[in-house]
């Protein structure tokens, strides 16, 4: 089955966790349902939390943690 | 000490700000940027840029290393922060003058005494200022923080001893909420800040927000008389004016003495500001903080008092003595500034952030536009949402609101959404128009869908 990719919705800065001394919201392995959360979008100082629309495996990110993403644009891909 | 070359440490419409400025006193400006703002107005505009680093603000703006090697690189002798990122940062500030240049702002151990809401707190307590009731010092048993509660009398607000901006706070209703509430207020703090201290204080429903500008030299404290910020939300500022519209005469004499005394008592060096809450049922006024920096709403102050803040900050910063006597400064007219942020007011005021196509920003008398706006520039979205700051002045409000109302419908901003259309509203607005406003007026407002669709 082709690999499917979660996309940013917003420009702005990626962050992997839900707060720096915590751990990340999905590691690669990690099983996702469909509504999961697997990052943040900080856009203009707010936080947008990104969920996933599709259920499966996480194969691999593409984005390191905090770093500047554009809207669309791929955040992770995931086995579905 | 002679500042020839001033290292700008911010960015947006206050570092095009501050190289104006600079260069009426005839200094040189460099500007530092991310990789984000390569092509922004303030690089633009500066006689020099250096590049600090990747488009994160913990990675360039924050970075304290990437800013002192730029200063160094390029043999800058003053270091002007801006508001935001490192301006209220006493470690930079130290650090900046460890270097041997000039940090254009107050002694690092003032911002570091003033930084912590408790200290400011008992500053304030010993020049004869009052405070919020509220518990004396820091609260790290939920325990503690019931008596006191209980004492002053509910609502309370939870507050974080090393928070600011609005940040952290927490409204407890009674007994049970506080219980509830506390202990998650400390929890989160010292994630957030780095420190789980928590205080406690009285809500006063239905205040104002009323600060003071002052300037010092590090012996003498004058004031630029006082601003009021009322209409917020989230505990952002929105819109601001000089003079407070409502406050008696003998009011506004003692709550200027009042900031004077604080001021003093610390021997203030640079320009700061005091807030205040303004209870306008019994007519008193408390303390709240203490920001030692240039703030986003000078422009007002400026409009009413003739005085160039910014100019005056760096005067203090290369060791002039204030050149302004108390009997120097008076009020004339009224001032209004609109914060224009590239939101959608239409849509819960989400960021939008994007390029803008075309722009035409408003003029004629008594307008003013600071902004980091060009045609075809890009509003980058890691930063924030400020993008300019329309300010009118007029000899009285009543006139002032209706150029606000002209000059609004010049400004357009292409391509981005911008709270433009909120301002529109609510320079209509019957409360807005007779001053009839407290700090939660405008989140009430809004939940009343009084926006029109845009």
């Amino acid at each position: 089955m082709a690999n499917k990719q979660v996309l940013s919705p917003l420009p702005g800065t990626f962050y992997r966790k839900p707060a720096p001394d915590q751990p990340p919201y999905k590691k690669e392995g990690d099983p996702v349902a469909a509504g999961d959360t697997i990052g943040l979008v900080e856009v203009m100082k707010s936080f947008h939390e990104v969920k996933s629309d599709v259920a499966g495996k996480v194969v691999k990110f593409l984005v390191e943690n905090e770093e500047a993403v554009t809207a669309g644009q791929p955040l992770l891909e995931i086995d579905g | 000490m002679t500042i020839d070359r001033l290292l700008v440490a911010s960015r947006g419409e206050i570092a095009v700000r501050i190289i104006r400025a600079a260069r009426e006193l005839g200094i040189r400006t460099i500007q530092v940027y991310s990789q984000a703002d390569a092509d922004s107005l303030a690089v633009r505009l500066a006689d020099q840029a250096v590049e600090i680093g990747p488009p994160a603000a913990a990675r360039s703006y924050l970075n304290i290393e990437a800013i002192l090697s730029a200063a160094q690189k390029t043999g800058a002798d003053a270091v002007h922060p801006g508001y935001g990122f490192l301006a209220e940062n006493a470690d930079f500030a130290e650090a900046v003058e460890t270097t041997g240049l000039v940090f254009v702002g107050p002694a690092p151990a003032t911002i570091r005494l003033l930084g912590d809401k408790i200290t400011a707190r008992e500053i304030a307590a010993k020049a004869g200022v009052a405070t919020v009731p509220g518990s004396t010092g820091r609260m790290d048993d939920p325990q503690s923080a019931c008596a006191v509660a209980e004492d002053i009398g509910f609502p309370v607000l939870i507050k974080a001893t090393a928070g600011g901006g609005g940040r952290g706070i927490r409204i407890a209703n009674d007994r049970t909420e506080l219980e509830r509430l506390a202990p998650q207020a400390s929890t989160e703090a010292r994630a957030a800040f780095g420190d789980g201290g928590i205080y406690i204080e009285k809500l006063i429903p239905r205040a104002r927000h009323i600060e003071v500008q002052v300037l010092g030299d590090g012996q003498r404290v004058v004031h630029c008389f006082e601003r009021e910020c009322s209409l917020q939300r989230r505990r952002q500022k929105v819109w601001e004016e000089a003079p407070a519209a409502t406050l008696p005469e003998d009011v506004r004499q003692k709550l200027c003495d009042a900031a004077v005394a604080l001021a003093q008592s610390i021997r203030y060096r640079s320009a700061g500001t005091l807030e205040f809450l303004y209870d306008d049922e019994t007519g008193d006024f408390y303390f709240l903080e203490m920001n030692t920096r240039i703030q986003v709403e000078h422009p007002v102050t400026e409009l009413v008092t003739g005085i160039d803040l910014v100019r005056e900050m760096i005067r203090i910063a290369r060791g002039e003595p204030l050149r302004l006597r108390q009997g120097d400064i008076s009020l004339a007219g009224h001032a209004i500034e609109c914060r224009i942020n590239a939101e959608d007011p239409a849509n819960g005021f989400m960021p939008a952030p994007g390029v803008v196509d075309d722009l035409i920003i408003p003029g004629g008398p008594g307008v003013r536009f600071d902004t980091m706006l060009y045609p075809g520039c890009t509003i980058p979205p890691f930063y924030d949402s400020l993008i300019g700051k329309l300010i009118v002045w007029d000899d009285s409000r009543a006139s002032a609101l209706h150029r606000l109302e002209r000059a609004l419908g010049e400004l357009d901003v292409s391509g981005v959404k911008t709270t433009k259309s909120l301002h529109q509203a609510l320079v209509l607005d019957d409360d807005v128009r007779n001053a009839n406003v407290h700090t939660r007026f405008l989140e009430q407002w809004l939940e009343r869908d009084r926006l029109p669709p845009t």
